[in-house]
């Protein structure tokens, strides 16, 4: 029992991370029904981007929260502008043409092949071991559970984030434009709203939130190199679509549960099963209920 | 008449390349060669299912692996012992030539089971979420295979037999490769662009008016599924026979990625242009090599610029057959289809 409390502590955890990269996923979803493949590689140059910061200025050395708080701002900072140009560069132009849904998926995988090909080249192949902002200690230690202040941080920062995300969403006049249009897009253009600037918002906000996943990540499980977007982008893609793709509590929920489900799976029946198990939890959500947990059933037109 | 002549001269010109090409090129060549080979026939296997049909597929990288593995097991297993077993009786090209159908049918055989068990639920799904449910499942075959043991595991399996040290059970030649992908080519497209291959584009172009004139588009999904299974699956196996070693991280789904980008920068719906993008993007890597680190960054921003500039892929629809390769029948209508 007090082993099965710590792996769903750890499950949420990692979840929560999940949850995060899953988020970026399901609002360029819900905006332009594009699977933005490139997502994943965002998440690792957050990474990096908080490792090269975290040395340079010094935080590495002498561990602290403010140092961790600039690490991450600075980091969603620099991966806002990172989704924003992916979305100029390669997304848009395609969409001005008129060309259908196709052409950009295939441009998002040339752009994550770019992001991975480029981290080789400038970050170097080798993983890296991303300097432990927070000193590791136990935290709380109830009846056998402990919770590190690493985990606790890493929690925090994510529903932190989530909670901020749900105010920007469904609080403000960007929030409501965001809405808007992935409800429909042509009626919101219609109705005055500037379509391609929420678009570019929607890719600024989910690659923060994804640099903001890469940089608890590093503090959780600290080797990081330039492929490390590649499966846990996947994953929160799949933990999109589990929640219901382009549904933002969704998303939330779908990550939580995957990181619970993952870490179970590798606690009690085998770690080599780690990676299948998200696919098979996949699999049977798409066969019983193909929207998602939380996707209202569509109907279509004829 | 011509016909017959034409296929005479192209059965002579791949023999020879089966005897010629392993002695005058070197290795590096050879295995840049069978690995277009080996994409062009997954490119256009593909085709069927996603520009053809109209379907979105992005497992197909798991069907060459169940593929691969079958062959390779078969060839391991039990196909060593047979050669050796015969090896007295026959001279070694004329039992080559006998066995080398064995592997590719049971590779392929294998693959359309598969496709079978997989295309039959998730075709029921549409758009995305059948293209997220094939992803799916060919991660699971994927990491399936990475756990049996007794086709290595995470060791891989590599084409020898230990029991007969001499054999090797590797097709060097690229004769025989590419008959095969050329036959495979031919079949499709001799499918697809049949009277009963309407049914496919059919499906393609409107699923409803499709059922309404009487097409069942559930059993036509499955079907295109199905053959388009088989020829990954004797596309896993001619690479597994032309590398002599696989290991999953092959058959991932980057390789599967790959795959749709064949297919649609040649152009969804294009044969042709399956074929051109498959030979180009993997000879691409290779081309730039002199660049060095460089030479992938390259790639993937041709990639995107090529996508930018022809979001409809290099062929479109259109496909490009000479003239001489037209039989007089077909000539009328592929004129007409322009």
């Amino acid at each position: 029992m007090e082993n099965f409390l710590q792996q769903l502590l750890n499950g949420i955890t990692w979840g929560g991370i999940y949850a995060l990269i899953a988020l970026g996923y399901t609002m360029v979803y819900g905006v332009l029904k594009l699977i933005n493949f490139a997502h994943g590689d965002v998440y690792m140059v957050g990474a990096m981007t908080g490792y090269y910061l975290a040395h340079a200025a010094g935080f590495a050395a002498h561990p602290s929260l403010y140092g961790l708080a600039v690490t991450l701002l600075v980091s969603m900072a620099v991966c806002g502008a990172l989704g924003a140009t992916i979305e100029r560069v390669a997304y848009r132009p395609l969409r001005l043409r008129g060309a259908g849904r196709l052409a950009p998926l295939i441009t998002a995988i040339g752009v994550s092949l770019l992001l991975e090909n480029t981290g080789q080249l400038v970050f170097g192949a080798d993983p890296k071991f991303f300097p432990a902002l927070v000193e590791s200690r136990e935290l709380v230690s109830l009846g056998g559970i402990s919770l590190s202040n690493v985990q606790a941080v890493v929690l925090a920062t994510a529903l932190a984030l989530m909670a901020g995300l749900e105010f920007v969403v469904m609080r403000t006049r960007f929030g409501r434009a965001i809405r808007a249009v992935s409800f429909d897009a042509p009626a919101a253009a219609l109705m005055g709203v500037p379509v391609d600037r929420v678009i570019l918002g929607t890719f600024v906000l989910g690659s923060a939130l994804a640099a903001a996943a890469g940089i608890l990540v590093g503090l959780s499980n600290p080797k990081i190199d330039p492929l490390m977007g590649i499966m846990p982008g996947i994953k929160a893609f799949v933990a999109a679509v589990l929640g219901g793709i382009g549904n933002i509590p969704g998303a939330m929920a779908g990550g939580l549960l995957l990181g619970v489900i993952e870490t179970l799976v590798a606690g009690y029946l085998s770690s080599t099963y780690r990676d299948a198990i998200a696919f098979v939890v996949l699999i049977a959500i798409l066969l019983l209920r193909p929207t998602g947990l939380f996707g209202a059933p569509q109907t279509e037109k004829v | 008449m011509r016909e017959r002549a034409l296929l005479l001269l192209a059965l002579g010109l791949l023999v020879a390349a089966d005897v010629l090409l392993p002695r005058v090129l070197n290795p590096y060549y050879l295995t840049i060669l069978s690995r277009i080979g080996v994409a062009v026939l997954a490119a256009v296997s593909l085709q069927l299912v996603n520009g053809f049909t109209g379907q979105f597929s992005i497992g197909h990288a798991g069907f060459m692996a169940v593929g691969a593995y079958v062959s390779a097991a078969v060839s391991v297993h039990a196909g060593a012992a047979w050669l050796a077993a015969w090896a007295d009786a026959l001279p070694a090209w004329a039992l080559r030539a006998c066995y080398f159908p064995v592997p590719l049918l049971a590779g392929g055989a294998a693959a359309a089971l598969a496709g079978l068990a997989v295309g039959i639920p998730a075709l029921r799904l549409r758009g995305d979420y059948l293209a997220i449910a094939t992803l799916g499942f060919g991660e699971i075959i994927r990491i399936a295979i990475l756990n049996v043991d007794a086709v290595g595991g995470a060791r891989g399996l590599s084409l020898s037999a230990p029991a007969h040290p001499g054999l090797d059970l590797r097709y060097e030649g690229l004769g025989a490769m590419y008959g095969v992908v050329a036959l495979s080519v031919a079949v499709i497209s001799r499918l697809v662009y049949s009277t009963g291959g309407l049914a496919f584009r059919a499906v393609r172009e409107d699923e409803t008016a499709a059922e309404s004139v009487g097409i069942a588009t559930t059993r036509v999904k499955v079907e295109a599924f199905v053959v388009s299974s088989f020829f990954a699956g004797v596309a896993g196996a001619l690479f597994a026979h032309s590398e002599g070693y696989i290991h999953t991280n092959s058959f991932s789904f980057l390789r599967s990625f790959e795959i749709v980008v064949f297919v649609v920068l040649g152009g969804l719906g294009s044969i042709t242009g399956a074929i051109l993008a498959a030979a180009l993007l993997t000879a691409a890597p290779e081309l730039l090599r002199g660049l060095g680190e460089w030479r992938m960054i390259l790639y993937s921003v041709l990639l995107i610029a090529t996508m930018l500039l022809r979001p409809q892929g290099l062929f479109g629809q259109r496909e490009f057959v000479p003239g001489w390769l037209r039989s007089r029948r077909e000539a009328p209508r592929a004129a007409a289809r322009g």
